[in-house]
């Protein structure tokens, strides 16, 4: 971004990589296959770099009003400094942060989840697959809380998925009903409370259940969450899970 | 005569008790904070034209929804025949709308016989799936003792309602035959037409007459015991269903309350306004809720709306897992609290005062005791904030917002919360990450 400015150029849009995108191996994986996308499709976007910060949504959802403050009002100094119009991001949760919580705080933005940023890239036609890699194969697709219940997306990923021949099977638990993957309201930072099972177990159990050899996600938390508990039932060879955007860029 | 001034004496106290309870759960209510409702006037007719008086939310499960239904419209229309039932017995008159509203006396009628035939079936399967089906989620520890009581005694005044109905109506249609000239014409009556003279055929006129009393007067009497025992059952929901949908809080799902004192604070720690206009010297009030008095209160009436039904326990992902959280117990709980913390104030306990100067209002009340006594940390932190307790309630109760709001007690006040997010914490405020790693964010741009 600081080069955009320095050239005094304005991207089209901000690519928000939020801290899993930027440090977690696994959602390093998804922060590039998006981009590769974005290049491909011409896109002129931007990123903060070191100049963005976490957006506060675990802290907050902790309890912890104040760090969350310190690191949100942070952001929309920078976001507000460089005239950001337009945020894209891969992480439902800095989506709801960025989206609902910061205009209460000076911050607003037109936010959209990168599931929505490539179904309209499809629509506008600047993005199309062959649609072989995964034709006909099962996938079966976890809504995460914050894009589902959280802001009623539920059809835009389903959409998406469409578009790449793919066999959509439901689980059970879907849509409204979706189960959580276990790791929302900063449950991915601590132990589980005493109980019978951990949460992603319960939700890994009832995608095995499909008999889908891949499982569609759309958060960085939920594919950590998914794939311990797929590695917990020594299924990780036989079924996948992998991000929207991974299974577009593979399918290109 | 005598009659009618019996049962005017019993109308008017029956409605002069509930009227009193009423107003003491309105007060109970109001020891939640202020909180002015913000949002959409029209968006909030919606809901209460569609989630409150259309059930829409009901209809996420189908059976429930349709016997429930059956009660619900029953009781809707009832409502018709009680208003009749208060001018007979007041003016010592027999069926008076009868020969007021001509063709459609019998139209209501045979409404009700048949809805409350329904409601009868609702009702029945309603008991069998609570007592020998034992539907996990109407028996989760939280139900143990008094819930699941306060549900069977209230399911069977409902028979008993139905059963003096039929009984009125059944004996009328014999009557009719008998003494037109006290008993007008209602017409053929889907049920009482032939269940009438099945069961009362061939008794004696005085015995008739009886019953057809007997059928009436257990009718309003059962009424009036339920307007009265409305306030202490989950019951309360009938009427509270409407305010609570037509007040819950209009925002994204998403989206937590701000916390202005601590932006403002923060700003100006940065700079970014004038110290000026901060009060710094202001004592920072307690932040976050450890008692019903820092809830909205709205989230009082959501507690006093809580029908118990136990869809947000069945669906949240912490209980489903064997944790000790349960939405409904934190709502329940909400609610036992409020009622004991309003019963210490109407009694005027002078050891709840925290100043003994100072009269015993909820801004001067400390019994010792909190919120947390009845909610354990426990519980509080082991919700995922997935909303599914949200989306569940049919009633729009929302259980997430107080345990929130308790997690920011638990941190802000008090400093203490799960040793695990310490580092979570520190790690933000210092590196502006949830991890605290050395790496550039842009590290992943070299492949
Ligand atoms: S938001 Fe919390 S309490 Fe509600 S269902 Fe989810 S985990 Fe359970
Ligand atoms: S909060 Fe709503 S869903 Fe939960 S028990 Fe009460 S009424 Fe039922």
């Amino acid at each position: 971004m600081a080069q955009h400015a320095a050239e005094g150029t304005k991207p089209e849009v901000l690519f928000w990589v939020g801290c899993a995108g930027s440090f977690d191996a696994r959602a390093q994986k998804v922060t590039k296959a998006f981009v590769k996308i974005l290049n491909a499709a011409d896109i002129d976007f931007a990123i903060l770099g070191n100049e963005e910060s976490c957006t506060g949504d675990p802290a907050r959802r902790a309890g912890n009003e104040f760090v969350f403050q310190m690191t949100a009002i942070q952001n929309i100094e920078t976001l507000n400094g460089y005239d950001i119009k337009n945020i894209v991001t891969a992480c439902p949760h800095c989506f709801n942060t960025l989206k609902n919580e910061y205009p209460a705080l000076g911050g607003n933005y037109n936010v959209i989840h990168h599931t929505q940023y490539l179904n309209q890239l499809f629509t506008d036609g600047k993005l199309s697959v062959q649609g072989g890699a995964f034709k006909g194969r099962k996938v079966t697709y976890h809504d995460s809380c914050y894009l589902g219940r959280a802001n009623g997306i539920y059809e835009v990923p389903r959409e998406l998925l469409k578009q790449l021949d793919i066999e959509l099977v439901e689980m059970k638990r879907c849509k409204t009903n979706g189960l959580c993957c276990g790791a929302g309201g900063a449950q991915m930072f601590k132990e589980d409370e005493p109980g019978d099972k951990r949460i992603n177990t319960e939700r890994v159990e009832e995608a095995l259940g499909t008999g889908a050899d891949v499982v569609a996600a759309n958060c960085p938390f939920c594919i950590t969450m998914l794939s311990d508990g797929i590695k917990a039932e020594e299924k990780q060879d036989e079924v996948a899970i992998y991000d929207i955007s991974e299974l577009i860029i593979q399918s290109m | 005569m005598i009659q009618q001034i019996i049962f005017i004496l019993i109308s008017g106290a029956a409605f002069f008790f509930a009227f009193r309870q009423f107003a003491k759960i309105r007060q109970t209510i109001n020891l939640g904070k202020d909180h002015t409702p913000t949002g959409d006037a029209s968006e909030r007719w919606k809901n209460v034209a569609l989630v409150a008086f259309g059930q829409k939310k009901m209809f996420k499960r189908w059976i429930p929804a349709v016997l429930h239904g059956f009660i619900y419209v029953a009781f809707l229309f009832t409502q018709i025949e009680l208003i009749e039932i208060l001018i007979d017995g007041i003016f010592g008159v027999h069926r008076f709308f009868a020969t007021k509203i001509g063709f459609l006396y019998p139209v209501i009628i045979n409404t009700i016989e048949i809805l409350s035939f329904l409601a009868l079936v609702g009702t029945v399967i309603f008991l069998i799936r609570r007592n020998l089906i034992k539907l996990p989620r109407l028996h989760k520890s939280e139900m143990k003792g008094w819930p699941t009581k306060d549900a069977n005694i209230i399911l069977i005044l409902e028979i008993l309602l139905v059963s003096a109905i039929f009984t009125m109506n059944g004996t009328d249609v014999v009557l009719q035959s008998i003494d037109p000239a006290h008993f007008p014409d209602t017409g053929p009556l889907a049920i009482s037409s032939w269940l009438g003279p099945a069961l009362f055929g061939g008794l004696s006129e005085s015995t008739l007459l009886f019953l057809e009393r007997a059928g009436w007067w257990v009718h309003i009497l059962t009424v009036f015991a339920f307007l009265n025992y409305l306030p202490v059952s989950k019951h309360l929901h009938i009427l509270l269903a409407f305010p609570n949908v037509y007040f819950a809080k209009s925002k994204s799902r998403g989206e937590m309350d701000n916390m202005p004192e601590i932006m403002n604070e923060v700003k100006s720690m940065m700079g970014l306004i004038p110290e000026s206009e901060v009060d710094m010297e202001a004592e920072l009030p307690e932040f976050g809720a450890n008692d019903v008095m820092e809830l909205d209160w709205v989230n009082v009436l959501n507690a006093f709306t809580c029908t118990e039904c136990g869809r947000c326990t069945d669906v949240c992902p912490a209980n489903t897992t064997g944790k000790k959280l349960s939405p409904r117990k934190v709502m329940m709980d909400i609610r036992d609290r409020a009622t004991e913390i309003q019963a210490n104030i109407d009694l005027g306990k002078i050891d709840c005062k925290k100043d003994a100067d100072k009269p015993l209002t909820k801004e001067n009340y400390s019994d010792g005791k909190s919120l947390f006594d009845y909610i354990t940390k426990e519980e509080i932190h082991a919700c995922t904030t997935c909303n599914a307790c949200v989306e569940a309630c049919p009633v729009m109760i929302n259980p997430l917002e107080p345990i929130l709001a308790m997690r920011r007690y638990e941190i802000l006040s008090e400093s203490a919360g799960p040793s695990d997010w310490v580092p979570m914490f520190t790690s933000i405020e210092n590196s502006g990450s949830v991890w605290q790693l050395p790496d550039s964010r842009e590290d992943w741009i070299q492949e």
